[in-house]
């Protein structure tokens, strides 16, 4: 190995992706770009649910808990029926997700002491929005209730539940899906950066070039290698420092262990990119397996879906996927204040993976020489 | 427009793509093998959460109040000593919660004293956390209702909601992640597929040789549309009948209207793919455009997974001039809640303006010059 | 004499583009006709704004100012009826590589609007004219590369055009086929009503024409009949031997004398071109014979009067240098600071033990496919090899076997002493090699594209900072030194691409079809620096199907079907087809006649 041959192949590789404009671009525009669509749109927290009342009671109670759905900024109040005529139009036609309505003897039963029912139509076609918006709308009758309860001198429940969210107490989706993207990123990037350099020296006919030079497998490998890591790394302390400042998501955990588990992330991503590379002969087949690769190992690693949800064969298949391993220690050393100690069932299988992937690589490129 | 220029090159172009491999899987096994990714890898539904239970001092009344997650299908409770365990589980993630029945629990139970429950949820996945924190609820409710019943008493909680959910009454997630995939699959095919055999005309000089023949360019732009159209039909029917028959959602509306709704989207997606190719003449180009441009806001800004309501206003802005938005509602409609046609119409309308603009867009764009 | 209307008039036009920030004049006011009955050729070299110049006259360009006027359509109002009538066969045609012969044939008579009757007629005439016949169902793409073209000249047929325009035709096609795509255009005209426009950068193919324009830089340098070329050059064509001196010492004679323009090294000798007017000198020693002039001759003339003439004001640093040179022939003068100085002794001394290359039972399969069915020759230093063969002869994989690019399956291949399968690395420090596509990195700068390929032969330091200086000075590259690849003029990204090869001082140089394509004046200068290296020791390898260039080599051999059917000196080679009707055969004449004898032969053994 000669390094000062490696040191001319990295700083010519750097140029080549610096100096262009479209792979400037392909670095910066789509982590810009996901960043923001992830972190903003992405969200699994409700706001603003479009609802509308149908009030037959005439009481004060029912307005006092109407008043309550109206001070909640998860819900938008869109109108107040006046017949159950209308009802199912409006969950049809999506003019509201749902429809609240209080049954004429609602006042008069809560003054009775007795359970005073409410009924919620909500439209399903959704069903995760649906499924939220109905924990949403127990939140609030459950408050109403208890303050209900307490000051109408009813006999206290015999037992409540005093929930707490641990690492994320608010349940921001935010704090999940930010960690989460910085290892989306990271694999693109890294993708992109290695997965088309081979295929794009061989289009343009430098990759003959190289080889004929003496620069042996093992060095070119590395110096194609080598700034992925670079750039990938640096990628991720870039998004890092913006989810830490500008999303305000807390970093409790060790930058050590992050720093490792970034390091074996890549190794494995590098990996299989070099393999990607090293097998298609031009740009455009390259892409289409990054495509290919990409899409599955976003799906099955746990970024915006529970692993635990999946059927239990697919599950399997996503011990497979490095990017699984390392939304743990994001989010681990994010969140949970993870240290390298509470990691190592990860680092071991990262390490695993990153170093059959670059076996591979390694062995399609000497293969796809000869 | 001359008959059989036009045909010529609709022949021309469905010998390409039945000889060319990659034309068929983009359309048959790139939507089969999305399909299964997504219909088996995602789901929202938590079932068999794992939790911890707790009890600091375990009588009749805390095994009675632990039974309701023990005959939960949502919950796979384990049983922990004391709350170090307990914590040191949900640390080590083989816990998502954790239910705590503190010592005081049964004593002040049975006085009625309101004994609280601790609660404690991995809140990391703030959607699962909150799933967990509702399916607990539910267990707690259902045993308040039978301690209730047990005393002869009516049930103390004031105000007592009655849920409705219509359409998709088990809240599977499947029912609406496949029906929302189509239209992912619906733009990568059109658009996809569309902006690279445009670019790839370019690439190997042969739109060169059809620009310099006396087909129109509207002939040319034809000649395009009806293969693709067809191509990417046949895959939609793949879709659909995997829908039907592999996930088994229901189909509530009615066939012909959503092979209806589904040919006009596909229209706006081969316009957009044809906009894309005329604009970038290079395969590579076209394909990352058509990539960040439809396959991405097909996924994250069309209400396909994500609520558009919860999102910023600026961003909620921009889901308005994407097509899959309005084709993603359509889908979830005509599979769950049937022929809705205040919904349809209005999805339709807008797919129809964004299908025109593109198209005369493209017209206008499309010069037979090569400057 | 009565001449009919052309059936295409320029006049005046004017042709840019915008390329980022920079406007771009790929046609600078070109006039010219074309008439019925005549085959007008457009030649000139790459970048010379042949093909921008096809796409004018076919309304798919608009000139900025002039008109175009085709069939007597203006281009600029009626592009549509232009395409309706002229029949446009564009660069590496369009065909659709995964359509048959037949359905190509289709696609494009539906598109022209030929009734279904009449094509049963037309598809046999025009098989039999290109001999596609048998090849009806093949997919366009499994044809070889002539097929290819002579199926694209069918479709641009299958109704037959009155104005036809082809663009390139018989670029990357060999020698054969050439001749057969001549032969099918030439047969054309003959009706007297076609009139035919077509591009080349082969100067040869100007005496097949019957109407010739010569295109440098976006603009008309001299027209007229191939004849009228002739007659000007007529006796002014000589080749200088000398017994015991090579060409390259003859040529070192021959610089300095006036009365050549021009001076060109071959094996034997030294092909000169006097200037108009001016007489033979009397030199000790050497010969001079008459030669046919060939249309090549009146292209550098013009040149080099053009050029001397604009070098005052060119604005360009490279045509004002190469103009200082050119008037005295003597570019090799420059190029001698090329060659490694400390080696430059060893020049014509080279001794016979002294083989640089050694190829030895060399066999290559590609799954049971036999590429390259056992091979062997050697090559003495500073000797220029040439490796020549048709498509698919097996000259491309012999050559990625020598550069180390392609492991060989079976035999001895020793480079600079150095096994090559053994030893590949170390094999390859001593290799130069230049590709065809001038491979270099085109977002680097020419600084970065040098500092990167010294480093990568790992030269340091002191001996690095040289080598680089030597760079920037025997190639005249330092105006451009923070240029990027891709903006460089395509005789500078050419040079760059040799320094690059050079940086190391390599022992052997490869090139992969160098000078194909690049106007007469750039290959002199090119071939001048090829020789100086020669002289000073380096061994030249060269693969090309370009017969040009086989004229530059010290020594051939001919690669047809896998193995070699020919070998020796250009003279030899071409000695062994002289024939009583053929006594001076070309090297074409040479290279289509043993090849064609020997597919003959195997397709009789088989």
């Amino acid at each position: 190995m000669d390094w000062y041959r490696v040191y001319a192949l990295v700083i010519k590789e750097f140029l080549a992706v610096l100096r262009n404009k479209a792979s400037r671009m392909v670095l910066i525009g789509p982590p810009v770009i996901q960043l923001i669509v992830f972190s903003y749109a992405a969200t699994f927290n409700l706001r603003h649910v479009p609802m509308m009342v149908y009030n037959e009671d005439t009481g004060g109670a029912s307005r006092q808990l109407i008043a309550r759905f109206q001070g909640s900024p998860y819900f938008a109040l869109k109108g107040m029926l006046k017949s159950s005529r209308r009802v199912a139009d409006i969950i049809s036609d999506k003019q509201a997700l749902m429809i609240l309505r209080i049954g004429p003897r609602f006042s008069r039963d809560l003054a009775l002491h007795r359970a005073a029912r409410v009924e919620l139509i909500i439209d399903g076609r959704n069903s995760n929005t649906a499924l939220i918006a109905l924990n949403d709308v127990n939140t609030v009758i459950q408050a109403f209730s208890t303050e209900w309860a307490g000051a109408h001198g009813w006999r206290a429940a015999p037992a409540v539940l005093v929930t707490r969210s641990w690492f994320n107490p608010n349940l921001r989706s935010r704090w999940f899906i930010v960690p989460g993207v910085v290892g989306l990123l990271t694999l693109v990037v890294a993708m992109l950066v290695t997965g088309l350099s081979v295929a794009r020296e061989r289009e343009a006919g430098t990759f003959d070039q190289l080889l004929v030079t003496p620069l042996n497998v093992w060095e070119i490998l590395l110096g194609k290698a080598l700034p992925g890591f670079l750039i990938g790394g640096l990628e991720a302390t870039l998004i890092i420092v913006v989810a830490v400042l500008w999303f305000g998501v807390p970093f409790t955990g060790g930058v050590l262990a992050l720093y490792l588990g970034l390091f074996l992330f890549l190794l494995a991503a590098i990996g299989v990119g070099l393999a990607i590379s090293s097998a298609s002969a031009t740009q455009q087949q390259g892409l289409l397996g990054a495509f290919l690769f990409l899409v599955p190992a976003i799906i099955l690693s746990g970024f915006a879906t529970p692993i635990a949800n999946m059927p239990v064969a697919v599950q399997y298949l996503t011990y497979l996927n490095p990017l699984r391993y390392f939304l743990v220690i994001l989010r681990g050393v994010f969140l949970e204040g993870d240290g390298m100690g509470m990691l190592w069932s990860q680092y071991i299988p990262l390490l695993a993976i990153g170093l059959v992937t670059m076996t591979t690589a390694t062995w399609l490129f000497r293969h796809r020489l000869t | 427009m001359n008959a059989q220029r036009l045909r010529g090159l609709i022949r021309k172009e469905a010998l390409q793509i039945l000889r060319d491999p990659s034309s068929i899987a983009i359309a048959f096994v790139m939507p089969f093998f999305l399909l299964l990714l997504f219909g088996y890898g995602v789901s929202l539904d938590a079932r068999h959460v794992p939790v911890a239970l707790v009890a600091d001092h375990a009588t009749a009344e805390t095994s009675a109040f632990f039974a309701g997650f023990r005959q939960s299908p949502y919950f796979r409770p384990r049983t922990y000593a004391d709350m170090a365990a307990a914590r040191q589980a949900l640390m080590e993630r083989r816990v998502d919660g954790i239910i705590w029945l503190r010592s005081s629990f049964t004593r002040r139970a049975v006085r009625s004293a309101t004994a609280p429950i601790g609660v404690i949820v991995n809140g990391v996945n703030a959607n699962n956390a909150r799933i967990i924190k509702g399916y607990v609820q539910g267990v707690w409710g259902l045993w308040l209702g039978t301690q209730a019943q047990e005393r002869g008493e009516s049930l103390v909680v004031p105000v007592d909601v009655r849920s409705r959910v219509w359409f998709n009454p088990a809240l599977r997630s499947r029912d609406y992640l496949v029906p929302g995939l189509i239209a992912v699959i619906m733009t990568l095919i059109g658009a996809l597929l569309t902006a690279l055999v445009v670019a790839r005309e370019w690439e190997r000089g042969t739109m060169e040789a059809l620009m310099a023949s006396p087909a129109t360019i509207a002939e040319i732009l034809i000649g395009k549309v009806i293969p693709y159209f067809a191509l990417g039909m046949g895959g939609m029917t793949l879709s659909v009948f995997m829908a039907i028959a592999v996930f088994a959602v229901p189909l509530v509306g009615s066939l012909w209207l959503l092979f209806a709704c589904s040919a006009l989207f596909l229209l706006t997606a081969l316009g957009m793919g044809l906009l894309i190719s005329t604009i970038a003449r290079n395969q590579f180009v076209a394909g990352m455009i058509a990539l960040v441009t439809t396959f991405l806001p097909a996924f994250i800004l069309s209400g396909f997974i994500f609520d558009i309501n919860s999102m910023p206003w600026p961003i909620r802005a921009i889901t308005h001039i994407i097509a899959a938005r309005y084709f993603v509602s359509t889908l979830q409609t005509l599979f769950l809640a049937g022929d809705v046609w205040p919904v349809i119409a209005r999805n339709m309308a807008a797919l129809g303006l964004i299908a025109v603009f593109f198209f005369v867009v493209v017209v206008r764009i499309s010069h037979k010059r090569l400057d | 004499m009565d001449t009919p209307a052309p059936l295409l008039e320029l006049h005046n036009v004017h042709k840019s583009f915008r390329v980022g920030k920079t406007r771009i004049t790929a046609v600078a006011d070109v006039s010219f006709l074309v008439r019925p009955g005549t085959i007008t050729g457009l030649l000139g070299p790459d970048g010379a704004g042949k093909t921008t110049l096809m796409r004018l006259c076919a309304g798919l360009l608009v000139p900025n100012e002039g008109r175009v006027v085709a069939l007597g359509f203006d281009s600029s109002k009626e592009a549509a009826r232009i395409q309706q009538s002229v029949g446009y066969m564009p660069q590496r045609f369009g065909l659709y590589e995964d359509l048959t012969v037949q359905e190509n044939l289709d696609l494009f008579s539906d598109l022209q609007g030929v009734p279904r009757e009449t094509r049963a007629a037309r598809y046999g005439e025009l098989l039999r004219l290109t001999g596609l016949g048998p090849f009806g169902r093949r997919l366009a793409r499994d044809l070889s590369g002539g097929m290819k073209q002579k199926l694209g000249l069918a479709c641009t047929l299958v109704r037959p055009p009155r104005l036809l325009l082809l663009d390139e035709p018989t670029v990357g096609v060999d020698p054969i086929s050439r001749r057969e795509l001549w032969a099918i255009v030439s047969g054309l005209v003959e009706g007297q009503e076609t009139g035919i426009l077509i591009s080349t950068a082969y100067l040869d193919e100007a005496e097949r024409c019957g109407h010739v324009l010569l295109i440098h830089k976006g603009m008309v340098l001299e027209e007229g009949a191939p004849a009228d070329f002739r007659e000007r050059m007529a006796g002014r064509s000589f080749f200088a031997t000398a017994t015991g001196l090579s060409g390259r010492a003859i040529q070192a004679q021959v610089a300095g004398e006036e009365a050549f323009f021009d001076a060109v090294v071959q094996r034997e000798g030294v092909r000169v071109v006097m200037r108009p007017g001016a007489h033979l000198p009397v030199l000790p020693g050497i010969a001079f014979v008459p030669v046919e002039p060939r249309f090549e001759d009146a292209f550098v003339e013009r040149l080099r009067g053009v050029l001397a003439g604009t070098a005052g004001t060119a604005g360009t640093a490279g045509t004002a240098g190469t103009a200082g040179t050119a008037g005295t022939a003597g570019t090799a003068g420059t190029a001698g600071t090329a060659g490694t100085a400390g080696t430059a002794g060893t020049a014509g001394t080279a001794n016979a033990s002294d083989v640089m290359i050694e190829v030895r039972d060399l066999r290559r399969f590609f799954g049971s496919f036999e590429a390259v069915k056992s091979i062997s020759f050697q090559v003495e230093r500073g000797r220029i090899f040439g490796l020549l063969g048709a498509n698919g002869a097996g000259k491309t994989t012999t050559f990625r076997m020598l550069c180390g690019l392609l492991p060989p399956s079976s035999g001895t291949l020793m480079v600079a002493g150095i096994d090559v399968r053994a030893a590949p690395a170390m094999a390859r420090a001593h290799m130069g090699y230049m590709s065809q596509k001038f491979s270099l990195y085109g977002d680097l700068s020419v600084a970065q594209n040098l500092s990167f390929f010294s480093a990568a032969y790992g030269l340091k330091g002191t001996q690095r900072a040289a080598r680089l200086r030597w760079a920037a000075e025997a190639f005249e590259l330092a105006a451009f030194w923070d240029t990027n690849g891709n903006d460089l003029a395509l005789g500078f990204k050419r040079r760059l691409a040799l320094a690059c090869a050079l940086i190391h001082e390599p022992k052997i140089l490869f090139l992969d079809e160098p000078t194909s394509g690049v106007d007469p004046l750039a290959r002199r200068e090119f071939w001048g620096r090829i020789n100086a290296l020669a002289d000073s020791g380096v061994t030249i390898m060269v693969t090309t199907h370009f017969m040009e260039e086989a004229e530059y080599c010290d020594e051939l051999v001919l690669m047809s079907l896998g193995s070699i059917l020919a070998a020796g000196t250009p003279t030899e080679i071409r000695a062994r087809v002289r024939t009583a009707d053929r006594p001076n055969p070309t090297m074409e004449d040479a290279f289509v006649a043993l090849i064609e004898e020997h597919e003959a032969q195997t397709r009789r053994a088989s």
